[in-house]
């Protein structure tokens, strides 16, 4: 069974067709790269399967139930977890809270009130900060950080939730070589845990990352298939050459 | 001090010392729990028992700014109509009153709660639960469209006495006991006060609290985390509008007559004011605003009878203009204002940036 599976899309804002009759599927603890020039279409069908956007036409369906029109809040609590394309952490709060918002979603509003769960959740918030290397900076604020610590952090709040599909938006955008090679290795253990769709422009870090990779062009799929095989593939080569 | 700061949930700092946020709630409230007393030892009894009653006025009144800034400050709701819950708890119980000669506080107070309550419901169910996030100025003119309406209504209905409005004659009594005006009345009054302020601290230093200031910082991110966020905001809409009514219901026995302008864009206003001038999401901003304009209205009134009210305006606006914290965010930082959720159990650095 298909843990997401997207039939069909289309999404127009205007004249522009930025989806395009799209199909997708991404399997249970996949890692799915997707990939495509600027204004492919990558972010739009990102969005519309978080649920910041909604597709004119198509369905989306996770985990066996249509979600084509389910807000973005419902999406997360059923195991959909967003990273945002430009980083969204909370500035104003400690890097430690920023987690704590993103683990206690789980939680009823009664029992927040409550805060019944803080002294539970502290080792996992504790956890994950650890995992992803920013645990010295706990109790500074989010917006000290510096930006690739912020990326890492962001992509620590969609992961802690323990979620059954994690979607990231170019995480390692405005990242160092280096960042970005610490991001590889942030991300490849996390496959135990969950299945991923990345959208990335990098095609060299996306593929020692993916199982499979689609490759999106002016809103329609180009081709899609394992690293190797879209690394072959001439449609490909020829977009990536002549428009990249 | 490190318990109370715990209590507080407060952000300690590197010595565990009292916070400097929690310092002045500390003073604040010590100071009005002394006031009958310091009064009587600097003024005559005459002019102490002026005082008293005015102060009790002033500590009415803190329960509407509180309940505006939870709207406000916490909720990001831009309440423009928070007099019609405040006004309209002191019409309801005015009328019960008048009507039903009902006084006793066990009713009196209970009834004025849900009115407050029902009405925000009622507010809130009609501007949060569309499909599109609501923008502050629709929040803002759908809450002031209320506010209006029901000062007009009242204006216009003879029940409700139209312009004059419905006199309050009988005091509110605990069992068989009348509570006039006066000391009785002041610690009534700083009961409620103290009890919906620890509520109120407490709620926004939970984990609840947490997302509140998630809401408040990006509310778009906070619903991709999962929470529905109309429905967080609408709550504590209804919390505000509970404490705006039993702010009302108080005011209606303790000045013993209600009028249409309670219930009106002047008196919300007024609540928006005390608010910015003491620090909007703080709690204890309101209550700082509410002292500081009262006390400066009464005098000021008396000296510069044509100006008190022009200066007063200035004065505001060059705290809005040159510190939108408030009077409050001299004294406190951003971070303290916001406070550290962290399980104080722990061990953990701690960090003395919130001081």
């Amino acid at each position: 069974m298909a843990l997401l599976e997207v039939k069909g899309a289309r999404k127009s804002y205007g004249r522009l067709n930025a989806l395009d009759t799209v199909n997708l599927v991404v399997e249970s603890r996949e890692f799915h790269g997707l990939i495509g020039p600027n204004g492919s279409g990558k972010s739009t069908l990102l969005k519309c399967i978080a649920g910041a956007e909604y597709p004119d036409e198509g369905t989306l369906t996770f985990l066996d139930e249509d979600i084509s029109t389910t807000p973005p809040a419902v999406r997360a609590r059923r195991g959909m977890s967003l990273k945002f394309q430009i980083t969204s952490v909370f500035n104003l709060l400690s890097v430690y809270d920023n987690i704590l918002l993103s683990i206690q979603a789980a939680h009823s509003l009664w029992h927040l009130a409550g805060s019944r769960s803080r002294r539970v959740l502290h080792s996992q918030v504790m956890d994950i900060l650890s995992e992803f290397r920013i645990e010295s900076r706990a109790d500074d604020l989010a917006g000290e950080l510096s930006h690739g610590e912020q990326q890492w952090l962001e992509i620590a709040m969609a992961l802690a939730p323990r979620p059954r599909l994690l979607l990231l938006d170019e995480p390692t955008a405005g990242m160092s070589p280096e960042e970005r090679r610490v991001t590889g290795d942030l991300l490849r253990p996390i496959k135990e845990r969950c299945s991923m769709l990345i959208v990335e422009h990098d095609l060299d870090f996306i593929k020692d990352l993916s199982d499979v990779i689609t490759v999106l062009d002016q809103g329609r799929v180009l081709d899609n298939g394992t690293p190797e095989q879209i690394e072959a593939s001439e449609r490909v080569k020829e977009v990536y050459v002549t428009r990249v | 001090m490190t318990l109370l700061n715990r209590v507080a949930g407060a952000h300690p700092g590197t010595s565990g010392r009292l916070s400097r946020l929690l310092a002045i709630e500390l003073v604040v409230f010590v100071l009005f729990a002394l006031m009958p007393l310091l009064l009587g030892l600097v003024w005559s009894e005459d002019d102490s028992f002026f005082w008293i009653v005015f102060t009790t006025k002033v500590l009415i009144l803190c329960l509407f700014g509180l309940s505006f800034d939870l709207a406000w400050g916490y909720a990001g709701l831009m309440s423009f109509g928070q007099a019609l819950f405040f006004g309209g708890a002191a019409y309801a119980v005015a009328v019960m009153s008048r009507d039903l000669d009902i006084s006793s506080i066990f009713i009196v107070l209970p009834v004025a709660v849900a009115v407050g309550l029902v009405l925000a419901i009622l507010l809130a169910a009609f501007l949060l639960t569309g499909s599109r996030t609501p923008s502050i100025i629709f929040v803002a003119f759908g809450t002031l469209t209320g506010s209006f309406a029901a000062e007009r209504l009242a204006r216009a209905w003879y029940y409700l006495g139209g312009q004059n409005g419905v006199s309050v004659t009988k005091a509110l009594t605990i069992g068989d006991m009348p509570l006039y005006e006066g000391v009785g009345f002041y610690y009534l009054a700083f009961g409620f006060l103290v009890v919906v302020y620890i509520g109120c601290r407490f709620l926004v230093r939970s984990q609840f609290g947490l997302l509140l200031a998630g809401i408040r910082e990006r509310e778009e991110r906070v619903a991709f985390l999962g929470y529905q966020v109309q429905l967080t905001r609408a709550i504590i809409f209804a919390l505000s509008g509970a404490i705006a009514g039993l702010g009302g219901g108080l005011y209606a026995f303790h000045e013993g007559f209600v009028w249409p302008a309670l219930m009106g864009p002047i008196y919300s206003t007024q609540a928006m004011l005390y608010v910015m001038l003491g620090g909007v999401s703080t709690l204890i901003g309101p209550v700082i605003g509410v002292t500081a304009i009262e006390f400066a209205t009464i005098i000021l009134i008396d000296y510069l009878r044509d100006f008190w009210i022009i200066i007063l305006g200035v004065l505001l606006l060059l705290v809005i203009m040159f510190r939108r914290t408030g009077l409050l965010g001299m004294l406190v930082s951003e971070r303290e204002r916001i406070g550290s959720f962290r399980w104080r159990g722990a061990n953990h650095k701690s960090d003395s940036r919130g001081d």
